[in-house]
């Protein structure tokens, strides 16, 4: 399964560092990753493929998300297919 | 993969605009259970959706982890009681209830509906039954909800039913008026009402239904207003566009969690019910929504034109994006679960009589309305008659979800917390209708159902 990781929140030093060591750590590959800073705000969409991943999604999901926390920003991960359900006909 | 922005777009609309799955309900019939021994029927009952229903509740929080989008309730709908509880010797239904109650918490759902008779042209002594212990069981019970169904364009209305009617709403009503009057919130009066509506507490899993199957409840009322803020100078059938690919946007992500929740269960999917339904929360409001248009206050002219819009490009946008629409799709307005709606009645902005209009052009009916405690009983008939006569003309379902708060009257308020919300007490025209009421008898089918 390919899922979508987005950051959002106000920019700062080593936010890839912090998102990309968790996902080396359980063996998932970053395929696409774009970012934009608009207003301060940072904005981080990140494509990953999770078929070799050692991790349970619900568990990568609660680790991301407390890094989220630590570095003050919110951070996602959603199965790709709700995004191509939304948006494609 | 999805662009970007459409990524961004869907990360807010959950996040800032309240998008979710209202709700997965699971249908389950219940004809295999029915025994003419009571005990043996009602532990067949229990057995049949504490086993159909296990992973439920698992696999539906499961889902909402994965794609980010909350699923806010998890439900179950049976046959209709009355069907399945007739063939017994019971002379009060009420155990039944209980029966059910306790199947919902074994499995964890918060609502189970379908404690319901079906009796447009007339009572089986079942129905009878059923009907009288309503009030019994929503008192004694926490999760089970009620629903009658008592007209349609097919058969006409049933008098005598909307005569019983208004005195078990009240009934429900005192006996639950230590808690304003909860009890009558749980109980629906329908006309036209459908087999396979996911939302409470109207839902039942009709007979026409298969063994068992997953429906699920799609709202974003914070979506649309969000949507078409963004679009001040639009002429109205460009708004009708916007919410078209909005609503078209909010069904497919209740479709896949659907056909996903359903092919894990190992049961089919159902439907998809693409309703705008509110609740308390600021930017979930579907008078918000008709304010949005350009109306100052919901309830002023222009409200009902607003809202058939809105109800017809929400059905247009869904249609497209789900293989199966049905239930009752389109817009929800009820008073106690819509902050802006509140407002607007608080604020004398909204009467029952607006309502009722209203009601000829949106989804359903007067839905969570509190009227005056001493409301006498054939004026809630009354109300109900006129609201299953819309019904029955405009070959649509209508209902009557009306709370008559006991020991209190206009200018009180009722207030439930969570997703029921809170109300104030509107006043009801109280003009004498018992003689009306009291004639009984059948109003017949309207001249167009003889479509064969």
């Amino acid at each position: 399964m390919r899922a979508v990781i987005t950051v959002i929140g106000k920019d700062k030093i080593g936010i890839i560092y912090r998102v990309s060591k968790i996902l080396s750590e359980y063996k998932i590959n970053i395929e696409d990753i774009s970012q934009t800073i608009l207003q301060d705000v940072f904005t981080m969409v990140m494509l990953v493929d999770l078929s070799e991943s050692t991790c349970k999604f619900t568990d990568l999901k609660g680790k991301l998300e407390n890094v989220g926390k630590e570095i003050g920003m919110t951070i996602r991960i959603q199965n790709e297919d709700i995004f191509n359900a939304m948006h494609t006909i | 993969m999805a662009l970007y922005k459409d990524i961004i777009e869907t990360v807010r609309m959950i996040d800032k605009e309240n998008l979710d799955i209202r709700t997965t309900t699971m249908g389950i019939s219940l004809l295999d259970c029915i025994d003419s021994d009571q005990h043996k029927c009602q532990t067949k009952i229990y057995d049949k959706i504490a086993r159909s229903a296990e992973h439920l509740v698992e696999e539906a929080d499961k889902m909402a982890a994965e794609t980010g989008v909350p699923i806010v309730n998890k439900r179950i709908s049976v046959t209709p009681i009355a069907l399945i509880a007739g063939a017994t010797d019971a002379l009060d239904y009420a155990p039944f209830a209980k029966t059910l109650d306790q199947a919902a918490k074994a499995v964890g759902v918060n609502y189970i509906g379908g404690f319901s008779a079906l009796v447009p042209k007339g009572e089986t002594p079942g129905d009878h039954i059923l009907i009288q212990s309503i009030p019994e069981a929503l008192t004694t019970t926490e999760h089970v909800c009620a629903s009658v169904n008592l007209g349609s364009t097919k058969s006409g209305i049933n008098m005598d039913c909307v005569k019983q009617m208004g005195h078990i709403v009240k009934k429900c009503a005192e006996l639950t008026k230590d808690n304003d009057s909860i009890g009558a919130s749980k109980l629906v009066v329908f006309c036209n009402a459908v087999e396979d509506n996911p939302f409470m507490a109207g839902a039942f899993h009709g007979v026409g239904q298969p063994d068992k199957v997953l429906h699920v409840g799609v709202s974003g009322p914070g979506v649309v207003k969000v949507a078409l803020e963004k679009n001040q100078d639009a002429t109205m059938d460009e708004l009708a566009e916007i919410i078209k690919k909005t609503a078209f946007k909010i069904t497919r992500a209740g479709q896949l969690v659907g056909t996903t929740v359903a092919d894990r269960l190992g049961i089919p999917f159902g439907i998809l019910d693409l309703s705008l339904a509110p609740t308390p929360a600021i930017g979930d409001s579907v008078a918000r929504i008709i304010e949005e248009m350009g109306i100052e206050h919901c309830g002023g002219p222009g409200t009902t034109a607003a809202l058939a819009m809105l109800n017809d490009a929400v059905k247009k946008g869904g249609i497209m994006a789900s293989t199966s629409v049905g239930g009752l799709s389109g817009a929800f307005i009820p008073v106690s679960e819509d902050e802006g709606m509140i407002d607007a009645a608080r604020n004398g902005h909204i009467t029952i009589e607006k309502l009722e209009a209203m009601t000829c052009v949106c989804s359903v009916g007067l839905d969570m309305i509190a009227i005056p405690g001493d409301t006498p009983d054939d004026t809630i008939s009354a109300i109900i008659a006129d609201e299953a006569a819309i019904g029955m003309v405009n070959n649509k379902t209508t209902a009557c979800r009306l709370i008559p708060a006991i020991g209190k009257t206009v200018g009180d308020e009722v207030t439930y917390g969570g997703l029921f919300g809170s109300a104030p007490i509107m006043p009801v025209n109280l003009s004498d209708a018992s003689v009306f009421v009291n004639r009984g008898g059948k109003i017949p089918a309207p001249i167009h159902s003889f479509k064969n």
